[in-house]
């Protein structure tokens, strides 16, 4: 066993926090979010500049070919710092099918682009009942001679407005046994009957309505086999899930540091409130709570690294996070009390991003299920 | 990163399974009512057991077990990882060996005891044929132990004691005590006191039984009057003994029994889905699923911390806060098992040891009250708390 991060990775850690730190404060957060795509040409530059965008693409499409782990690491920081725009949606929502399941052709034609920051992607997956399990999934995918029509409508899909292609997940068939029947289809966004609607949400990231209105699309949109889409599909699920528990995990680190600073430097009665035991012992909670989160998290996308199956690490770092990241802005407001309740401080701009989190790629319920069927009930 | 064990660790994981599960006596499981994470129902702790315990310590001994966590000079592997790992099947198994002597006086002799009291005592420890109480609490002096008043008077060549200790766990068992006395009257609290090994056979030591809740004779209380204990018998320095213990209590917080929660959560998944209610397994009922996912990712995270203090040690670093919050974590998990257990068997989890009908020999109802030791023995949770945030978070302490 190995609890620490190899060199490379604690290089691409210490950069990721610098460049951050620098490039993205809270003030750009703040600004980002007033956009409507919630997202920074500038700053998506930049991070491809870094070669963010290709981190973990092979290096024939313009990438650097490293594992997921590091791109957990990445995104540990980037939630640290609340990183704003559609950098999950892109590299991982969108990436990872096409890496499993594209044709080279495909690849080349979307992946290089991806890796130099010039193509955003997302994945039209759920729908009106929120649920991200296949059998859940009705938009429809029809064969018209040599073309496909889909129609239906999508929900919560993420950064819809700033991508230039999304993936969508259809039904074409029915369901001869759980996750067969599914396409997925890539299409432009601007495709004649693709209408983009935005959402507004409280933890202000651009989740969209993408309507199909009979959109019909070419044989050369089909992304992986026919009728099979789902374990391309499942694979950027599960990546994007860690990646999301990722940020929340670097969340939850800025919201103790955050409180532990403040909890030092606030007086009441005569001395600092962090010399009362009532916020000492949150705070405790609050640190084993993030370690905990932390390991369940890298151990997820460290087995995700490794191929083997990981619906097990990777159920259980979701929910751990989403539940956990929940409790620690929570618990950050508390201490904070009416300081942290308004608009110009910053902890409300994490607890925003920890509650969405928990909801994101499925809520807690879906991953407790994952748990339960990997326990063997 | 790396989260998986190396092909000798596997290998070892093997050789030790093998082992118990070839010495287990077939009903053994019938008999150990042990809750992980707990102080209360230890075999080891209790008479009934002794026969078979001390023989299956001698056992692991022999195997060269009982110490493999510590350096080879001292006759052990220097493996933190094995130690962890033998310590996982071990309590998996719920095998009734190991202790105080092996987790906490053995570790703690290495690093401050004298090369006399190492040469006395570690060949027994490591063979397994001497056992340890811990005496620090005293009536007046639990989360408190600064305040203790147990007195330790300069004699040439003793100490004189005089005092209590109480909540002394297996003192009725075992043969040595690893005693905090007070040696200095003057002296700030913190420098006043000093570690010694008294042995229970020394005239005025008197061991009186205290039962728990359990309805185990587990602990005691422990009278010295006049006690004679020769100074070589002090462990590390004279008037150092808060230091020390603050060692060995570190020692103590990360001696857990890991495997034990895995196999209670084995046992409940068996359960749900072997039990029947309104005509269906238990294991359909969506709450049941949730309430048994999220033990399990507790479970998963307490294991993360517990490798991870193996693998620290491994590469030299102590880990203080480690060893607290590995503590807390891993005796709330007990609490928050014993609950969800309770929750999932309804009224069967009342059902005691020795009733018709209990479910897992009442090991449920049992561990739900010994569930309740785990956050104060060792140190409360409050107190592990105040250490996290004051020594690890840098939090002002109350002036
Ligand atoms: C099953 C069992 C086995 C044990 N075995 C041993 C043994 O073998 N040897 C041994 O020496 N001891 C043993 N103990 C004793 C154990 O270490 C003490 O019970 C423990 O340290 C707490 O002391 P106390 O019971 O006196 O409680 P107290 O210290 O009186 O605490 C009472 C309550 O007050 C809280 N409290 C106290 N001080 C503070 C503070 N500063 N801040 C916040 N909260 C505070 C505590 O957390 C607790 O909730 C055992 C205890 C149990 C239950």
């Amino acid at each position: 066993m190995d609890f620490d991060l190899n060199e490379e990775q604690k290089i691409l850690q210490r950069s990721a926090a610098d460049f951050l730190k620098k490039e993205c404060p809270k003030e750009r957060v703040r600004r980002i979010e007033e956009t409507e795509e919630k997202y920074s040409p500038d700053l998506w530059r930049k991070m491809a500049d870094l070669g963010w965008m290709g981190l973990h693409l092979p290096e024939q499409y313009g990438g650097t070919g490293w594992s997921f782990l590091s791109m957990a690491v990445l995104l540990e920081e980037m939630g640290y710092n609340i990183c704003p725009g559609p950098f999950i949606s892109t590299t991982l929502l969108g990436c990872v099918p096409l890496l499993h399941a594209g044709t080279e052709d495909q690849k080349q034609a979307i992946l290089p682009g991806v890796a130099s920051g010039d193509l955003i992607l997302t994945l039209a997956l759920a729908e009106s009942d929120r649920g991200y399990e296949p059998s859940t999934l009705k938009v429809s995918g029809v064969r018209s001679d040599e073309s496909w029509v889909i129609d239906g409508v999508k929900l919560f899909v993420p950064d819809a407005l700033s991508a230039d292609h999304i993936l969508c997940v259809a039904r074409t068939s029915a369901a001869s046994e759980p996750g067969a029947g599914l396409t997925l289809f890539r299409v432009e966004k601007d495709h004649p009957g693709v209408t983009v609607t935005p959402l507004k949400t409280i933890a202000r990231d651009n989740q969209c309505e993408v309507a199909f209105d009979h959109v019909r699309l070419g044989p050369e949109s089909v992304i992986g086999p026919v009728d099979e889409a789902w374990p391309a599909v499942k694979a950027a699920l599960d990546r994007a899930a860690v990646g999301r528990a990722a940020e929340v995990v670097g969340a939850m680190r800025a919201t103790l540091d955050m409180t532990v600073a403040y909890a030092k430097e606030r007086v009441q009665f005569g001395r600092p409130i962090g010399s009362f035991q009532a916020i000492q012992h949150y705070l405790a909670d609050m640190w084993v709570d993030m370690l905990g989160t932390r390991n369940l998290v890298l151990q997820a996308a460290w087995k995700l690294s490794t191929g083997e199956p990981a619906d097990r690490e990777v159920s259980m770092a979701k929910v751990r996070a989403g539940r956990m990241g929940r409790k620690a802005t929570t618990v950050g407001h508390r201490i904070f009390a009416g300081i942290g309740f308004t608009m110009e401080h910053d902890l409300h701009l994490y607890h925003r991003r920890t509650v969405a989190a928990d909801f994101a790629f499925g809520d807690s319920d879906s991953y407790h299920e994952r748990v339960a069927r990997a326990l063997g009930l | 990163m790396d989260f998986a064990f190396t092909k000798e660790e596997l290998d070892f994981r093997r050789e030790i399974e093998a082992f118990v599960k070839e010495v287990l006596p077939p009903d053994w499981d019938e008999w150990a009512v042990y809750w992980p994470g707990s102080y209360g129902t230890m075999p080891q702790l209790e008479a009934e057991f002794q026969e078979i315990s001390r023989r299956f310590s001698r056992m692991l001994g022999e195997k060269g077990w009982l110490g493999i966590g510590w350096p080879k000079e001292y006759g052990g592997q220097g493996s933190a990882m094995k130690a962890a790992i033998s310590g996982d099947v071990l309590s998996y198994y719920r095998f009734p060996a190991g202790g105080v002597a092996t987790t906490i006086a053995g570790p703690t002799l290495i690093l401050v005891g004298s090369e006399e009291l190492k040469k006395e005592f570690l060949p027994g420890i490591a063979s397994g044929e001497i056992g340890f109480w811990l005496g620090y609490s005293e009536p007046n002096a639990g989360s408190d132990l600064v305040s203790l008043k147990t007195t330790a008077v300069d004699d040439g060549d003793a100490f004189i004691v005089n005092g209590q200790k109480i909540w002394s766990s297996g003192a009725h068992v075992t043969e040595y005590g690893w005693v905090i006395a007070k040696t200095d009257m003057d002296a700030p609290a913190h420098k006043s006191a000093t570690l010694m090994i008294i042995p229970n056979d020394t005239p005025g030591v008197t061991i009186k039984p205290i039962i728990n809740i359990c309805g185990n004779h587990s602990f005691n209380e422990v009278f010295f009057d006049d006690v004679r204990v020769p100074k070589r018998y002090v462990v590390g320095e004279v008037n150092k003994g808060f230091y020390n213990v603050m060692l060995a209590l570190q020692f103590e917080r990360m001696s857990v029994g890991s495997g034990g929660f895995r196999r209670v959560l084995e046992e409940l998944v068996r359960f749900a889905r072997e039990t029947e209610r309104d005509g269906r397994p238990l294991s359909e009922d969506p709450r049941v699923r949730k309430a048994l996912a999220a033990i399990a990712v507790e479970i998963e995270v307490f294991l993360t911390f517990y490798w991870q203090s193996a693998w620290m040690q491994d590469r030299g670093q102590v880990p203080e806060l480690e060893a607290s919050a590995l503590k807390l974590v891993f005796t709330e998990l007990s609490v928050k098992l014993a609950d969800t257990a309770m929750d999932l068997l309804g009224p069967f989890g009342l059902l005691d040891k020795g009733s018709k009908r209990a479910p897992f020999g009442g090991r449920v109802g049992m561990g739900y009250l010994d569930a309740i030791s785990g956050p104060i023995g060792a140190g409360t949770s409050e107190i592990q708390k105040t250490i996290l945030a004051t020594r690890g978070l840098g939090l002002p302490r109350k002036k």
